[in-house]
């Protein structure tokens, strides 16, 4: 049994899977059914002047029968007066002092009021804060939430208003609603971020009724944009993560959050630099025992490979992860059919006829039709092995090239030293 | 006289291909694909439905995350024969007739899944639990069956020294030798026994208690006894030429088809009677056209309805090929000069008004015997009870089914527990596998909770201070 406890900017935590803010923290009674259930941590549904929200909130996108693919909402922060999530959380952490409880805040964009509640959330003993920048609707309205997440200057300043008083970590979340989040999450480290956490919702809506026009969902016949999350998002948030991780100005830990439904994508998170992950939608769907599965797929992967902490899978992949630029231009691949295992459906052949390099042959031999590709024309663009259907039927194999690895960068470098005057951009 | 043509037996390399497991398991997209298809649900039914209560959707959700070890755990650890279960249980009663997709499109294949994930296990080849630390306590288990095997893998995990003592040579019970290859091979149930075995358990083979050692040895140097001798072969059928040349027991027919020891019968080309309608009747008949007989017929006095196999196995037993005479029994059994089965008498049956029991009894109808011609008769109308050993224990029994307090397992001596078909019976269980392996559970955790106990009881407050 490998070690999971995690220490993400000194906040400790017996596992790396947290529940974010959100509809699953909400209360004192949810939290520690979570931590029964082993949960290692949680942060609390975002505190502030309790809001009113609308009846009709959430929606989802379901994908060719499989139920929530993306998830959706339109509800604020918490709905409960701050005295009451204040007991509670001191409750919680009375009952799971080992536990990691993180209080999420959101105010407005003043000091004296992130001081007051910076305080107040510390006086009943949790382990750090969270400050949410990133909620997409109604709390934006306000001038909190994403509006104030998206200006780099006011994520910087709020930052530092609650490091005057914080006496534990401070996290900051970001909001994805962004260009390019590195430069709200620089701001937050010239704040005093401990730590960032990515992403928050994104802008989105579910959907369309095609029948009452009406919007998915709707609120008496109107609807608003709202924030999306599930496994559709994960490979937004997974760049996010990876973006940050790799920045050299950012260095600080990261809590990976969005999409995260297994182990296994928790464990990509832990590889690209986050130091735990957080999940709220995959607990919404399937209630707080999902945890039973992470953790033990956790588990059994970290004992198959030997690895003995889950801190050192921390960031294992970020310096794969590179610019466009630097990228070999002279490495290989092409696509190979194993007539074997290949079932015969033809997708790989129609989707490179139609929409790539016209290179799958479909070809008649002694016992039937097979398909072969012509790998002197197979750019290896992989499309053939994604469209496939069987594991293992298109293998993507490595042409050993006689030439030296060459990137983009490198090219132009040459080129700029052999012709002077050349003026292509380098590509970041 | 009719013309015999001499029966022999098949050729080795069609006996192994008739032999081989029948089902297919899933293919690794297949089980992704299934196991997606699950809908996790919460307080899931078919976890009820499970005599052992494994963990359904759990494991099922481990396969879908590529846990493959995770799954094998959850489904080893609420059922140690939970890769024989996977194929032999009735699923379609159990786990998968409770599932909530049944009506909304198709239960989810969970023995399947279970199959797919203990498949992994046994090829993984690596243990997926340890044993406890030693308590210093000693149980003796009678028997090395699915009841057996399963109180002696609960009780080695809580740190009790545990002996099996087994009758026959390879332990696993009816598993290893009575349940037809086709559907369990024996290498399935042998994997069950060594996972046992690696956690310390003593199996001792080819030592029949009450023969080869006396029960006092095990009452004297135990501190428990679990009794899980199961049932024995089939009971005279009492009538007329059934020791004739040709007539076989049901059990001992399946059991020469997974024995390397005993001779496979000749039966290719053979005219085979089966008397009787349970889950060892069709075992029988389809053992029997598998080794190559030419025509295989079920003879039940009563009819379809009032049979006890399992739908599953009437259709499996169809697809073979079987036949089924309804309302037809046995009345004698005539042999040729030289003592060989010849001809089966039977007499029309018809059923009765429903009586008290709401079953209908089946009466001859007068004047309607007849002769069927027959090369082998099989008998699978039940299987003998253990009398003479539960008596040498000295434990009381309601003609031959060991009397147990349900919850605990414990028979009417507070030192003997009992599992498996040898409490089943007169209204007590079922005799399956999943069932005999849920008792052994019980009567395990019984044990150890009767010592948890005394232990208490012995400790003193001074003791407890420390
Ligand atoms: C032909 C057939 C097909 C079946 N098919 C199915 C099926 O598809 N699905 C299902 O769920 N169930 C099936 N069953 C029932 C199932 O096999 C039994 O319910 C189950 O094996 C009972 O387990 P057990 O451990 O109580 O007994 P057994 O499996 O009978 O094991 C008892 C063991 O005790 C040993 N033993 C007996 N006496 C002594 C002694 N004095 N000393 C030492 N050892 C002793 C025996 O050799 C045996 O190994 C079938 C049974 C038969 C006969
Ligand atoms: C219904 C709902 C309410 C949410 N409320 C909050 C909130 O109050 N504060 C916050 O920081 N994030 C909130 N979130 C965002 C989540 O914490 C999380 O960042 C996001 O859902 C992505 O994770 P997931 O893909 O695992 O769901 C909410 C999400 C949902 C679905
Ligand atoms: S989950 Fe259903 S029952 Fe529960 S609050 Fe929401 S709408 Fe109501």
């Amino acid at each position: 049994m490998a070690d999971l406890t995690i220490n993400l900017a000194g906040i400790k935590a017996p596992n790396p899977f947290w529940l974010a803010s959100a509809p699953p923290t909400n209360t004192g009674y949810q939290v520690q059914r979570a931590f029964e259930a082993g949960w290692g941590g949680a942060v609390w549904k975002t505190l502030g002047e309790p809001i009113i929200n609308t009846s009709s909130r959430f929606a989802a996108v379901h994908f060719n029968g499989q139920r929530v693919a993306g998830f959706n909402n339109i509800e604020l922060i918490t709905d409960r007066p701050l005295e009451v999530n204040l007991k509670e959380i001191y409750e919680t952490k009375k009952r799971f002092p080992n536990h990691a409880v993180v209080a999420s805040l959101m105010v407005e964009p003043k000091r004296e009021k992130w001081h007051e509640i910076v305080k107040r959330v510390e006086d009943v003993g949790v382990d750090g804060l969270e400050l949410n920048f990133g909620c997409p609707h109604g709390m934006a309205e306000r001038g909190m939430g994403a509006a104030s997440g998206q200006q780099p200057d006011l994520v910087e300043k709020q930052t530092m208003w609650a490091k005057e008083a914080a006496k534990t970590p401070v996290i900051v979340k970001l909001t994805p609603n962004i260009t390019d989040i590195t430069v709200t999450a620089r701001h937050a480290v010239m704040g005093g971020a401990d730590a960032i956490s990515m992403i928050n919702t994104i802008n989105s809506l579910a959907g369309v009724d095609i029948h009452s026009w009406n919007t998915i969902p709707h609120v008496g016949g109107k609807g608003a944009h709202g924030g999306y999350c599930g496994p559709a998002v994960k490979p937004i948030a997974l760049n996010m993560v990876a973006e940050c991780a790799r920045h050299p100005e950012i260095g600080v830990p990261i809590s990976g959050i969005g999409g995260i439904s297994t182990w296994q994508d928790a464990v990509e998170f832990m590889l690209m630099g986050a130091s735990g992950v957080q999940i709220c939608t995959a607990a919404m769907h399937h209630g707080f025992r999902i945890v039973e599965e992470m953790i033990d797929g956790l588990n059994n992967y970290l004992d198959e490979k030997g690895i003995e902490s889950v801190m050192e899978l921390v960031g294992k992949s970020v310096q794969r992860y590179s610019n466009w630029g630097d990228l070999d231009l002279n490495y290989k691949v092409v696509a190979r059919i194993n007539t074997d295992t290949c079932i015969n459906c033809n997708k790989c052949h129609i989707a490179c006829e139609d929409t790539s390099h016209q290179c799958i042959d479909m070809l008649t031999g002694a016992s039937g039709n097979y398909l072969e590709v012509r790998e002197e024309d197979c750019v290896g663009c992989n499309l053939c092995s994604i469209v496939c259907p069987v594991d293992g039927a298109i293998e993507m194999v490595e042409i050993a090239s006689d030439l030296n690895p060459m990137s983009w960068n490198d090219r132009q470098r040459t080129l700029a030293r052999l012709n002077a005057g050349q003026t292509e951009m380098e590509v970041v | 006289m009719e013309q015999r043509i001499p029966l022999r037996s098949l050729a080795p390399e069609l006996l192994a291909r008739n032999f081989a497991e029948a089902e297919p398991g899933l293919t690794p997209k297949a089980a992704v694909e299934e196991s997606n298809r699950c809908l996790y649900c919460y307080d899931a039914p078919c976890i009820k439905a499970c005599p052992t209560g494994i963990n359904i959707p759990s494991f099922i959700k481990r396969i879908a995350t590529s846990n493959l070890k995770g799954a094998a755990t959850a489904i080893m650890d609420a059922n140690p024969v939970g890769a024989s279960c996977s194929r032999v249980c009735p699923t379609e009663i159990l786990c998968e007739g409770a599932c909530v997709l049944n009506d909304a499109s198709e239960p989810i294949m969970i023995g399947k899944l279970q199959r797919y994930a203990t498949d992994w296990a046994i090829q993984n080849g690596r243990p997926l639990f340890k044993a406890g630390t030693p308590n210093g306590r000693k149980v003796a288990i009678v028997g090395g069956g699915p009841a057996g095997l399963s109180a002696a893998r609960e009780l080695a995990r809580d740190g009790f020294a545990v002996t099996i003592y087994e009758a026959k040579p390879l332990a696993g019970g009816l598993d290893t030798h009575g349940i037809v290859s086709f559907r369990l091979p024996q290498s399935v149930s042998l994997w069950e026994v060594e996972q046992v075995e690696k956690l310390g358990v003593t199996i001792r083979t080819g030592v029949k208690v009450g023969t080869d050692v006396p029960v006092s040895d095990l009452m004297d140097n135990f501190d428990a006894v679990v009794l899980a001798a199961g049932m024995g072969y089939v009971p005279p059928l009492g009538i007329e030429g059934e020791f004739l040349d040709g007539v076989y027991d049901a059990i001992q027919l399946v059991e020469g088809t997974k024995s390397d020891e005993l001779p496979i019968l000749a039966l290719s080309g053979a005219r085979v009677a089966v008397i009787g309608a349970g889950n060892t009747a069709i075992d029988a008949a389809t053992c029997s056209v598998r080794l190559g007989a030419e025509n295989v017929k079920i003879v039940y006095r009563r009819t379809k309805d009032e049979m006890t196999a399992y739908d599953f196995e009437y259709e499996f037993a169809k697809q073979e090929g079987v036949e089924f005479s309804w309302l037809t029994a046995p009345s004698r059994i005539i042999g040729d000069e030289n003592g060989k089965v010849m001809h089966l008498e039977c007499v029309r049956m018809q059923l009765t008004e429903p009586g008290a029991d709401g079953r209908r009894t089946p009466v001859p109808i007068e004047g309607s015997e007849f002769l069927m011609p027959v090369d082998a008769i099989v008998t699978a109308i039940g299987q003998k009870r253990r009398t003479g050993l539960i008596e040498m224990f000295g434990l009381a029994h309601n003609r031959g089914v060991v009397q147990i307090d349900t919850a605990t397992h414990v028979t009417s001596n507070p030192k003997v527990y009992a599992a498996g078909d040898i409490v089943f019976g007169a209204g007590q269980g079922e005799a399956m596998v999943v069932s005999a392996a849920e008792q052994g559970k019980r009567c395990a955790h019984a044990i150890r909770e009767h010592f948890a106990s005394a232990a208490d009881d012995e400790s003193g407050p001074e003791q407890v201070a420390i």
